[in-house]
């Protein structure tokens, strides 16, 4: 098919690659996906799946026969080839849904790497070229940030009483800020400092326990307890910190993501204290700052919210509540990283990420920036659990999964590492659309799964990776001028 | 800026040894150099150079031997101190054989970040900074001035707000310099600065390091392999091979050292 006009030793020598890969694949396949150990009265026995081998097998070849044609100059016949193959996925009637589901995933990575290829080949730049072009994207975008943040933020301020805004519409606010806020507070670790935490959400999980916990066991109210979750979470971050920041790289990377799942046996299994997989319920609720409950019929000597303002009871109010602290939150993190950027501190985690030695050689030392750096991302860490449990009213270590902390990194390293905006429009794509295609089911993991990937091609370094100075000798205008023209000339 | 008599070693290396493994990279080294001099340390490659300046500096800990820097009536112990420590306390600043810049960032926030331990004192560690108080923005002012300064002396000052990594590599080396300058160092290591560099930028480099260690009065510690660098401005030349020291003094003395060009042109020249 795709192969038609090719030399045929050319098709030849890409069928033999094709089939190759599909060797291996089957080598690789049989053992992991071919066999499957199945529970029966009789014991355990191994039950065959040599249709889904087959059909893993025949995607991997066409996929690497895609490929390989596509590097042979094929890249037209192979996309339509591709189309060909997710319009089929989409519109055909296929045995299983696995099996449709595969078509249309690989049929669309072929399908886009071809299109990549045409425009390549098509367009007379080079790749530097074209990064440095969306590095200048990234620029004016960053310039036109400065316009676009408070407009989103007015948005976000308004949010509540546009038409549209339902109580779904506010909750999902609550979710996508929520996420926002832990994609700032792992920023700092990540994007400024450049410590790859995988289990940031173990101290999202020490914030809201010492919440739930506080809050049901001592009766102390949401504001007493937040900046006590905070502290709590700031505290687990140094705790961690000690053992932890004696590593490098990626040994760094996966005792952070050790300690993440220590966190969450402990909470799993110490049921003296934190009621063990059943989690902890009737969390109670913030009050409006202390003054006033959201309630229809508050208790004796507290007043009603609606009672204050002179309103009817809607629960939506405590909802539209909700919203504005966890909008409030998100923002203190946002001013404290936009700040903190242009503080020695700041600077110093940005020179760690560029190269930690020079920095010993600067005099500084290293293990306090980054215990700092720790325990500031720890307690909005904290703070964003803390808002976490009491919206939820219930929690139970089943929220503080790897896949957590996957999806907090994910929006941070979409977003391009150290972007506030980026970490925005990275949410918005990687928790506001699985959530607004609730509808697809079990799809959306794919398509957030393809989403990755087409960002990882499109923008190896995130969406947005543009880095402005945070202090100019000379005029704004001038310095991005000359090293635009810079690099025009080399 | 410096009291006490100039001729007062400013650092002195009693028997370093320093090994890996079976590998003795540095076998009992002793010198010192002096304040406000520039003390050459050659050799041909893999003598154990850098092996010295990352013992001197705090990178490895020696296996065998006392290095001592004093200065400002004081006298620190380097081989129990501290990389960070060394660089802070004992004022001992250093560049790299292969270049350490903070790439990404601009090249003035290069200068900025070397002031750090200044700043952040004067940012209450934070504090005032984040209220931006008046006290943390004029210390900021000052350590700009400062990084000007520099940037004016190493002909930068035109790219002060570029990313560091996009530099020419001759700029990156300089940068480096004035980086290293930023931390106001007593002792200033430079690994190998003229590598890599033309002769114009070499001859620049040379009165750089002239007028350092005149106008700053501070003892600057050289690696170089160009000998016309070397010649020209070292005022104490010592020689390593395979990490032992070969010869020391004078440079017009160290250039007809037999042993010295023994080492250099290879055994058969001395047999
Ligand atoms: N960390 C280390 N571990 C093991 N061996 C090392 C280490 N550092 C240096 N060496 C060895 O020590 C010896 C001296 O190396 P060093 O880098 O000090 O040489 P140098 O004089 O700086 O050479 P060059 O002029 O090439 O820079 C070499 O044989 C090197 O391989
Ligand atoms: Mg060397």
């Amino acid at each position: 098919m795709a192969g038609a006009g090719t030399p045929p030793s050319d098709f030849k020598a890409a069928l033999g690659e094709a089939a190759a890969a599909g060797g291996i694949a089957l080598l690789l396949t049989l053992p992991l996906v071919g066999m499957r150990t199945l529970e029966t009265s009789g014991g355990l026995v191994i039950h065959p799946h040599f249709a889904d081998v087959a059909l893993t097998v025949l995607l991997v070849f066409l996929g690497r026969l895609g490929l390989v044609l596509i590097e042979a100059g094929r890249g037209g016949a192979v996309l339509a080839a591709a189309a060909a193959m997710v319009a089929a996925g989409w519109l055909l009637p296929f045995p299983t849904e696995a099996l449709r589901g595969i078509a249309l995933a690989g049929g669309l990575v072929v399908a886009l790497r071809a299109g990549l290829a045409l425009r390549s080949r098509h367009s007379t730049l080079t790749q530097a070229e074209r990064d440095r072009r969306m590095d200048r994207v990234g620029a004016r975008l960053q310039d036109a940030s400065r316009l676009i943040g408070p407009v989103a933020v007015l948005f976000a301020l308004v949010l509540p009483f546009m038409p549209f805004a339902n109580r779904g519409v506010i909750d999902l606010g609550c979710l996508l800020l929520t996420y926002i806020m832990l994609g700032w507070g792992l920023n700092i670790v990540v994007g400024l400092a450049g410590l790859l935490d995988l289990g940031y959400v173990a101290f999202y999980a020490v914030g809201a326990y010492a919440y739930a916990l506080m809050a049901t066991t001592f009766g102390l109210g949401f504001w007493v307890c937040l900046p006590l979750a905070g502290i709590f979470a700031s505290l687990y971050g140094l705790m961690l910190g000690f053992p932890v920041l004696r590593l490098r790289g990626d040994y760094f990377a996966i005792v952070t993501l050790a300690f993440a799942e220590i966190v969450r046996i402990v909470l799993l299994n110490w049921t003296a204290v934190t009621n063990g997989p059943v989690g902890i319920a009737a969390i109670p609720r913030p009050s409006f700052f202390g003054i006033a409950d959201f309630t229809n019929s508050p208790a004796e000597g507290h007043l009603a919210f609606h009672q204050l303002f002179g309103l009817t009871f809607a629960p939506v109010h405590r909802i539209i509540f909700l919203y504005y602290v966890i909008l409030a939150l998100a923002l203190v993190v946002n001013f404290f990283t936009l700040r903190i950027r242009r503080l020695p501190l700041g600077r110093a985690w940005e020179a760690l990420r560029e190269d930690d030695i020079a920095c010993t050689a600067l005099g500084i030392n290293r293990t306090n920036i980054k215990l700092a750096a720790f325990a500031i991302a720890g307690m909005f860490g904290g703070f964003a659990g803390a808002f976490f449990a009491t919206r939820q009213g219930f929690i139970s270590p089943e929220s503080f999964t790897f896949i957590e902390s996957a999806i907090i990194l994910a929006v941070v390293v979409l977003g391009g590492m150290g972007s506030q905006v980026g970490v925005v429009i990275a949410a918005l794509l990687v928790v506001g659309l699985p959530e607004a295609f609730r509808d697809l089911a079990q799809y959306r993991m794919l398509a957030f799964g393809v989403g990755m990937v087409l960002i990882m091609l499109w923008r190896p370094r995130g969406l947005l990776a543009h880095r402005d100075p945070t202090i100019l000798l000379h005029l704004r205008k001038s310095a991005r001028q000359q090293q635009a023209e810079s690099e025009a000339r080399g | 800026m410096s009291e006490g008599n100039a001729a007062s070693p400013l650092l002195t290396v009693e028997h370093l040894t320093q090994r890996f493994g079976g590998l003795v990279a540095v076998s009992d080294v002793s010198f010192s150099a002096r304040d406000r001099e520039i003390t050459a340390i050659i050799g041909p490659n893999g003598a154990g150079k850098t092996t010295l300046f990352n013992c001197l500096t705090g990178f490895y800990t020696p296996t065998v031997g006392r290095l001592t820097a004093s200065h400002s009536g004081r006298t620190w112990l380097l081989e129990r101190m501290e990389a960070h420590e060394i660089a802070r306390q004992a004022r001992v600043a250093r560049t790299f054989q292969n270049v350490r810049l903070f790439g990404g960032m601009s090249v003035l926030e290069n200068l900025i970040v070397a002031q750090h331990n200044k700043l952040m004192a004067a940012s209450c560690f934070t504090l005032a900074g984040l209220f931006g108080l008046p006290s943390y923005r004029k210390a900021e002012a000052a350590a700009v001035e400062r990084a000007r300064y520099w940037l004016e002396r190493v002909g930068l000052v035109d790219v002060a707000d570029w990313q560091a990594g996009n530099l020419p590599y001759g700029a990156q080396r300089r940068l480096e310099i004035a980086r290293a300058m930023c931390t106001e160092p007593r002792l200033l290591c430079l690994d190998e600065p003229a590598a890599g560099l033309n002769p114009r930028e070499s001859a620049d480099l040379s009165e750089l390091l002239l007028f350092i260690r005149d106008h700053h009065a501070i003892g600057v510690l050289l690696i170089e392999h160009d000998m016309s660098v070397v010649m020209q401005i070292s005022d104490h030349v010592v020689v390593l091979d395979y990490g032992r020291k070969i010869s020391e003094g004078p440079s017009a003395q160290v250039r007809n050292d037999p042993a010295v060009i023994r080492a250099y042109l290879g055994e058969e020249e001395g047999a």
